[in-house]
């Protein structure tokens, strides 16, 4: 059991839960992921780590409601509640390498674990360009903890509310045109890494990105998160999650992403007739602060809960 | 007592009760409900206690069989259960999942004439009946000060961690997953192996005193030396396994649908997706399944597909059923449940449609040449034998490989293929560092795994200065030697082959 210290809501889905794992804090790197369970039947989720603080002894993890454990964890992952799991750290921490100019994008849920790699690079001492991507600014999250860490920090929206006006991959052609790039980290939907790994493979920048296949164990026994890179097949949970993003099979990864769409759809389903049903039994009017509502806009991916799965960027 | 001859004992094996196949293919509840109390006094009756005792020398765990069966004649089942102990911590677990057809049972005297004594049954029996009363688990000796770390709380790591605080030293288990008992829970099947007998024979373990901390990723949390140098541990036993499943290397592997009976088993296992969505792990299950492999995994990954509603398994093995590696009772069952067995056919291919589903399974017919490494007949491809198997869901159960985690985190020594080091006494190539199980030799049984504990047990008392108890066995060092020629290699006995 895990004790959650702190949370705060970043808009009606997206939010960060910091959970009490001083173990974990300490030997976490940028780039791991851990395996959580919320209760002792659930299902395992992976979910990449935000930040770790050993001083504090806690690991941050920011989730997006998009299926039915995450919209429970929503609704009971509060201070002073606990996680049942939460074990890692998982795969093999992002390779900061040599002091160098190093873009790091983020788009969706991809914002969150990108932050420590961008703060592991400056303090190796690289020149670091932070590009983030939201639809609209008030979904903006961490724009000062970026700015502390970066020495170029541009927000892209897709609306134009805020920063410029476009996707991520706008704003890394704006990044690569005026500097000279010699490695870009890319981390969110799979849809967004693919077209972030195509801008830069004509100039032939070195593009890693961060995969998030579905997974059961976490540990190399299912076998489930495999993915073609280069034409061989690689366990993300132990070989990666890092890989390179030019030789990544974007498009498997994608496909295999949906197989279990349906299920996901019945899981969370199933679980809001329930809460309809337990909420109508106790009060009828609190049931529909309870339900979330938004539900049914949402398309349910709980085992890639890392990414933002309704979102397609670009 | 009239001295028991094959004359004058029950000549026929007792009947196990068991589910009909077309009841149990519906349910998980268990195929072979167990021995009661006068089918066990019957069977026990069937052992003549001959005195060369071929059975021991036949246990990977060396447990004296004709004492604990004379106990079940005597109905000292209590009796029955502390010579079981002396050996094993797993009786209910190993009396149902152990292959007694090539151990025990396979050299039993008996067998030259009738039908072998039912020795797993009789095993299963007393393990059964120590669960319900909550025999076993008090340790007995006077505390060392030795802390052991146990890395995985599998077969292996459970007989190592019990031998360990048995002998007075205070042990940590450390398992990745959040449950313990590693295959037993994630691989092996609620209907042969239940839940609650793992959870039980777990149970005695921790009453032993060892703690088991969930959760725990050896090698990224921290690592083996790190449990040695820093931690705090004066010796550590490595029993992490061998579950890195292999795929077949053929075209149209990474098509939705496909997967590994290491990934079909553990979300049915370990994660209840037969009871989704009451439970919040899926798995979809396909209407004609192939199962690639015929050793005791595959077996269970078909099964377990007609138990969610498969209405075709099929069994894809490029030998024949005579080289089939899995136990006899498991390839008679599937075979009495239904499955399709496809003897001397390889896979090429896994067929896929457009969007990404397989649709076929391309297999060529094989021929049995001669022996190839592994003594096996090698499977010869017949020329213009290419057919396609119509399916829509493919499982791997081909064998594993060596999970790298630990081999990439650690100084410790790892071979060609990442299996660690180690010598039949568990010594690897660091001090105070044993290893046992799958991830030294490669996929086995769960016995042999127990064995392998038992054995790193044994040498860790002897790098702790632990004076070894005289009643305890521990199979190699303790069996008669006679001009120091080990027992197994004198005795005549004839080695049946299932």
């Amino acid at each position: 059991m895990h004790e959650i210290v702190a949370r705060e809501d970043f808009s009606p889905t997206t939010f960060l839960i910091e959970v009490l794992h001083p173990r974990l804090a300490r030997v976490a790197r940028p780039g791991q992921f851990v395996m959580v369970m919320t209760h002792s039947e659930g299902e395992r989720i992976p979910l990449t780590l935000a930040d770790f603080s050993p001083s504090r002894g806690t690991v941050t993890l920011v989730i997006q409601a998009v299926g039915k454990t995450t919209f429970e964890m929503q609704r009971d992952c509060l201070v002073g509640g606990s996680l049942h799991a939460v074990a890692g750290p998982m795969g093999k921490p992002t390779e900061l390498g040599q002091p160098r100019t190093v873009v790091c994008v983020g788009g969706g849920l991809g914002v969150a674990p990108v932050f420590p790699i961008a703060r592991g690079l400056r303090e190796i001492g690289a020149r670091v360009i932070g590009i983030v991507g939201f639809r609209n600014r008030d979904l903006i999250f961490w724009q000062d903890r970026f700015e502390a860490v970066c020495d170029e920090f541009i927000v892209c929206t897709d609306d134009g509310s805020a920063g410029i006006k476009g996707l991520v991959t706008d704003g890394l052609r704006a990044a690569i045109a005026a500097n000279t790039v010699d490695e870009v980290i890319a981390i969110g939907p799979p849809v967004m890494m693919k077209f972030c790994a195509e801008a830069t493979r004509p100039h032939g920048i070195r593009t890693t990105v961060s995969l998030n296949p579905m997974m059961v164990d976490g540990t190399g026994m299912c076998g489930g998160c495999r993915v073609s890179v280069g034409g061989v097949t690689k366990f993300c949970c132990v070989d990666g999650p890092d890989f390179d993003g030019h030789q990544v099979d974007f498009d498997e990864l994608i496909r295999r992403l949906a197989r279990y769409r349906p299920e996901e759809r019945i899981a969370l389903d199933h679980w809001q007739a329930a809460l309809a049903e337990s909420a109508a039994a106790v009060t009828p009017a609190s049931a529909a602060a309870v339900a979330p509502a938004s539900a049914a806009a949402v398309t349910p991916a709980s085992a890639a809960a890392v990414t933002p799965a309704g979102e397609a960027r670009p | 007592m009239i001295r028991r001859t094959i004359r004058n004992i029950p000549q026929e094996r007792t009947p196990i009760p068991t589910q009909e196949p077309a009841e149990r293919v519906r349910n998980f509840a268990e195929v072979t409900l167990g021995y009661g109390l006068e089918d066990a006094r019957r069977e026990a009756e069937r052992c003549i206690l001959c005195p060369q005792k071929p059975c021991s020398i036949g246990c990977p765990v060396g447990i004296d069989i004709p004492r604990f069966i004379e106990k079940i004649s005597a109905e000292d089942h209590r009796g029955a259960y502390d010579v079981l102990a002396e050996s094993t911590l797993l009786p209910a677990v190993c009396g149902r999942v152990c292959p007694q057809e090539s151990q025990c049972e396979a050299v039993c005297v008996v067998g030259d004439h009738l039908e072998p004594v039912a020795i797993g049954r009789l095993e299963r029996f007393i393990g059964d009946m120590a669960v319900a009363e909550g025999w076993g688990g008090a340790a007995d000796a006077a505390p060392t000060g030795h802390r052991v770390a146990v890395v995985g709380a599998g077969p292996a790591g459970l007989a190592c961690a019990a031998d360990m605080a048995r002998s007075g030293c205070e042990v940590t288990v450390f398992e990745a997953l959040h449950r313990p008992g590693g295959v037993l829970s994630y691989g092996i099947p609620e209907f042969r192996l239940p839940r609650r007998t793992v959870e039980a024979e777990v149970a005695a373990v921790q009453r032993l005193g060892v703690r088991f901390e969930y959760n725990t990723l050896v090698g990224r949390l921290f690592t083996i030396d790190e449990l040695r140098d820093e931690m705090g541990f004066d010796a550590v036993f490595v029993g992490s396994g061998a579950g890195y499943p292999r795929f077949l290397g053929i075209p149209g592997e990474a098509l939705n649908d496909v997967l590994s009976a290491n990934e079909f088993l553990t979300r049915c296992n370990l994660m209840r997706a037969g009871e989704f969505p009451a439970t919040d792990t899926p798995l979809r299950v396909g209407r004609r399944v192939a199962v690639v492999g015929a050793g005791n995994t595959a077996m269970d990954a078909m099964r377990v597909a007609l138990r969610l509603g498969a209405e075709e398994v099929h069994c894809v093995y490029r030998r024949g059923r005579a080289e089939c590696p899995a136990r006899a009772e498991e390839l008679a069952h599937a075979e009495e449940e239904g499955v399709v067995f496809h003897w001397l056919t390889a896979p090429v291919e896994i067929l896929g449609d457009a969007d990404g589903s397989v649709r076929g399974l391309r297999c060529l017919r094989m021929d049995l040449g001669e022996p190839d490494s592994s003594g096996r007949p090698r499977a010869v491809p017949l020329a213009g034998s290419e057919h396609d198997l119509e399916v829509d869901m493919v499982i791997s159960a081909i064998g594993t490989n060596a999970n790298p985690i630990l081999g990439q985190t650690s100084r410790i020594g790892t071979n060609r293929e990442g299996y660690i080091t180690a010598d039949a006494d568990g010594r690897t190539t660091l001090a105070g560092i044993f290893a046992g199980g799958d991830i030294v030799t490669g996929a086995a049984t769960v016995i042999q795994a127990m064995g392998a504990g038992r054995r790193a047990a044994r040498s860790m008392r002897a790098y702790l200065g632990i004076v070894e108890p005289a009643d305890r066995d521990v199979s190699d060092q303790s069996r008669p030697r006679i001009f120091g020629i080990d027992e197994r290699q004198r005795t005549f006995t004839r080695i049946r082959v299932a």
